[in-house]
């Protein structure tokens, strides 16, 4: 590139940078057009998986459960610390403090939160490690339980919800368990392949469909996934359909071509539904460490974030990076993902979260 | 988002400059800072200990040098030992033994295997290689569709594999299907699985134990926090793995995993992914991840280039200026002659990790001829123009253009690139690749 070459020159060439949306500057669908007929996978309600035998386990007997497992691994007694009422000493608070920043929480989170807990220590108003691990999950509740009360989600037929994230974190994987959730629940669900980019997203969506016996409306592969959630959005409409979920290619929050993408294809919806997306998901993996800081503020400063969920607990990273994140944006943790099958979807409980985090 | 290190450590070590020694004491609350910003950057906990440990006993002891302040000096310290501390070891992909040879990339769900796998075909291609890619995912929806896809589009084979075979079995198969098809070195993509799946990490050892493989490559998300060290060190525990290719590291994540994972299994990083598509993968330069962790671009080169070419307090005030969008264009006219002490512009961008492939960037190379013309037309303006682009209009640009032997579009193209710029550069400070500011400022 020149800094002389002429402007639209230049505007070619950044226009060929932009790899993945190519139809960025092709006219919107518009509403008075004829939705194209989506090509649909039929419903087939007899797939639907057996119900799991851990099913009834609730969520904190399943991640205590894996955190035993973890534990034997890792050697760490994590808990150990807890369970004798010992005296504190300089080394317990170390020790704690080092179980926090290991849980991903982030440093200055972990040293806001130690700080009066220190002081109490110190003057002798907590004596104890039971007292100890009492106040921190205090502590931590008073930053998280706020931002999950009162948070039905809207009652709306259909609801729209649309799911975004970076690379790999579990976005598709989430969807095919949510529409499993809703489908337990007597909803009538549709799925939206709005990821028309990565090879073979759309056919994993597809198996999704098909394991949960849902609908799903997609597209061909590479066409505008502004289109395919106008139709997904307008079908579930004509058919309806209790709930819509929009599947999106992953993509880094620092790519602003594709951020305005997950624009364009949020006013898609709205001229489908207006008001729709009435959800906008973002999925964090547990694994992710303080980036996950910078992902939940750029997503939600594009297209406005209504919920959170956090995928992978079921390994041995903690997540703890979506307290911070949950109580500096206000967006609450739906649910929890804690493995790869349909049922290891839970709905997140702040108590219990904060229990597996020390 | 994040301060970074030398900013940091620069107001903590202001008072000792011309103080002769480092000593334990007065480079206490520097280290501390040291520490924030390895856990900020998602070293792992107990690595950033050893660390601290490593350079405080590096640095006490040592003469402040006359031309860096202190800070600096700590940086460039803290910086070798990053840097020692990933580089070094073979850096290749083992393709030694085995015929056809093979290379197995494993590692956690989501972390980049397949879309990998199919870079590095490509990159082995070019070696001159033959490379055929094998699916041993059967359990991930649509994944042997995934890489099938892949290998279409880049014109390299894919073994048929099908979820009803076990994957060893696959490998097996795949082994005699590979030299049938003409091809050298196999690269098996297998199925994400957890650490602690006791189950997949056997299953794992089945496919090496029937491959067997030429390297083993763990792939690793850049993103990743704490437990990389936990999952790295089961991967490398349960497959002896070769090495670690680091993906994702196109985002703005500080990439802290990398130390992490080298320092519990000793095992060099070889290339990094950078982005979705088959030709974002590079190799791993330890000094650029060392600079990226601590939040700096290739801050030591940079500063080594710097020492001669740049006056340190003129640096400082751009770089504030820049930050705060009062960057005139005299400013950007001093920062060119400076630039172009230090070599050509392109050069020391890309330097900056993440930053080389930028779009903007692009617009930014410039040939020294362009940087000619462009301090041209800078120096036909006057100084309230210089100060204030906003007032340039049509008649000046004309004045602009005549004097300085160039035409009014040349003029508006600049302009235009200026505003860009500093676009650019509110956009980065806000994406917390502050230091953006400081490259261009030096
Ligand atoms: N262990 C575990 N694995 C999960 C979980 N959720 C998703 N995965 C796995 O993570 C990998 C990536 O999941 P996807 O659903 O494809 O992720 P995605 O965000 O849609 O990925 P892209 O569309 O490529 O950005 C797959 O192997 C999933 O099976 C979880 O809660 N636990
Ligand atoms: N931005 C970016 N995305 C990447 C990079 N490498 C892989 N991805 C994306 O990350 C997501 C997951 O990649 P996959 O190759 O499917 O990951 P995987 O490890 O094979 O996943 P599983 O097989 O489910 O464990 C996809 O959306 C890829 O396009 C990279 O270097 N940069
Ligand atoms: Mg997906
Ligand atoms: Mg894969």
């Amino acid at each position: 590139m020149s800094w002389f070459k002429k402007k639209d020159k230049a505007e070619k060439a950044q226009k060929a940078n932009e790899d993945k949306n190519p139809e960025q500057e092709a006219p919107e669908v518009k509403a008075e057009e004829p939705a194209a007929q989506p090509e649909e996978a039929a419903p087939a309600e007899e797939d639907a998986p057996p119900a799991s035998s851990r099913q009834e386990a609730g969520f904190g007997a399943k991640l205590k459960d894996k955190l035993a497992k973890t534990r034997d691994v890792l050697n760490t007694p994590i808990e150990d610390f807890f369970i004798t009422k010992t005296e504190l000493t300089e080394d317990s608070l170390e020790e704690l403090e080092e179980t926090l920043i290991t849980a991903d929480m982030g440093v200055n989170t972990v040293m806001d939160l130690m700080e009066p807990i220190t002081e109490k220590v110190n003057k002798k108003q907590i004596t104890n490690s039971k007292e100890l691990r009492a106040a921190l999950t205090d502590a931590m509740l008073d930053l998280i339980k706020p931002v999950h009360e009162n948070k039905e989600l809207p009652n709306k037929k259909p609801l729209v919800i649309m799911v975004v994230g970076v690379n790999g974190v579990g976005k598709t994987t989430t969807i095919g368990k949510l529409a499993a959730n809703f489908k337990k629940q007597g909803k009538k669900v549709m799925l939206v392949a709005g990821d028309t980019f990565r090879a073979a997203a759309v056919e994993q969506l597809e198996i999704w469909a098909q394991r949960t016996g849902v609908q799903i409306v997609r597209h061909r592969d590479n066409s505008d996934p502004a289109a395919v959630a106008y139709d997904g959005v307008a079908a579930a409409e004509a058919r309806g359909m209790d709930v819509v979920i929009i599947d999106t290619a992953g993509r880094l929050h620092t790519q602003v071509n594709l951020m305005e993408e997950l624009k364009k294809i949020r006013r898609s919806c709205h001229k489908s539904l207006p008001g729709s997306p009435h959800e906008t998901w973002l999925v964090i993996d547990a694994n992710t460490g303080q980036n996950a800081v910078s992902q939940a503020k750029l997503f939600h400063e594009a297209i406005g974030v209504t919920g959170m969920v956090l995928t992978k607990v079921d390994g041995t990273a903690k997540g703890g990076i979506v307290v911070s994140i949950c109580h500096d944006m206000d967006v609450p943790i739906r649910y929890i993902g804690l493995g790869e099958k349909a049922e290891d979807l839970r709905e997140f409980e702040a108590r219990e979260f904060i229990k597996a985090l020390f | 988002m994040f301060e970074s290190l030398s900013d940091r450590l620069g107001s903590v070590f202001k008072k000792l400059k011309g103080q002769g020694k480092l000593s334990e004491k007065n480079i206490q609350d520097g280290l501390k800072e040291v520490r924030l910003a390895l856990l900020e950057a998602d070293v792992h906990y107990k690595v950033v200990k050893t660390l601290i440990a490593a350079i405080k006993e590096r640095a006490v002891g040592q003469e402040v040098l006359e031309s860096l302040t202190p800070g600096q000096q700590v940086v460039k310290i803290v910086n070798e030992e990053l840097t020692n501390l990933m580089g070094g070891a073979n850096e290749e992909i083992n393709l030694s033994g085995g015929h056809p040879a093979s290379i197995m990339l494993v590692g956690l769900q989501g972390s980049g295997k397949t879309t990998t796998a199919g870079k590095l075909a490509v990159y082995l291609r070019g070696q001159g290689r033959k490379p055929y890619l094998v699916p041993v995912d059967v359990y991930r929806p649509a994944a042997i569709e995934q890489l099938t896809k892949i290998g279409k589009e880049l014109s390299i084979p894919v073994y048929p594999s099908d979820t009803e075979t076990k994957p060893e079995k696959i490998a097996e198969l795949a082994r005699i299907k590979c030299a049938q098809e003409g091809c050298d070195t196999m690269i098996l993509d297998t199925a994400g699985r957890l650490h602690i799946d006791d189950e997949l990490m056997a299953e794992l050892g089945r496919i090496k134990a029937t491959t067997p493989p030429s390297d083993i490559l763990l792939v690793a998300d850049a993103m990743t926090g704490q437990d990389a060290v936990n999952m790295a060190k089961a991967f490398n525990d349960a497959m002896d793995v070769g090495g670690v290719i680091l993906t994702k590291m196109d985002g703005d994540a500080r990439g802290g995993a990398a130390l992490s994972i080298r320092s519990i299994t000793g095992k060099p990083i070889k290339f990094i992914g950078t982005g979705e598509k088959s030709n974002a993968f590079e190799a791993f330069h330890p000094n650029r991840m060392a600079s990226r962790i601590l939040g700096m671009g290739d801050v030591m080169t940079l500063i080594e280039k710097a020492q001669d070419a740049v006056d340190v307090k003129k640096a400082a005030e751009l770089e504030k200026k820049l930050r705060k969008s009062q960057f005139t264009l005299e400013d950007f006219k001093d920062q060119m002659v400076q630039v172009r002490k230090m070599g050509s512009l392109e050069d020391i961008l890309s330097m900056i990790p993440g930053m080389g492939k930028s779009k903007h960037l692009k617009q930014l190379k410039g040939s020294d001829k362009e940087m000619i013309k462009i301090e041209a037309i800078i120096n036909s303006m006057t100084l309230e123009e210089r100060r204030n682009h906003s007032i340039i209009n049509g008649s000046r640009r004309k004045r602009i253009a005549k004097g300085s032997g160039t035409t009014v579009t040349d003029v508006n193209q600049l302009l235009k690139n200026y505003t860009q710029v500093m676009k650019m550069m509110k956009k980065i400070n806000k994406g917390g690749m502050k230091k953006m500011g400081r490259m261009l400022g030096l």
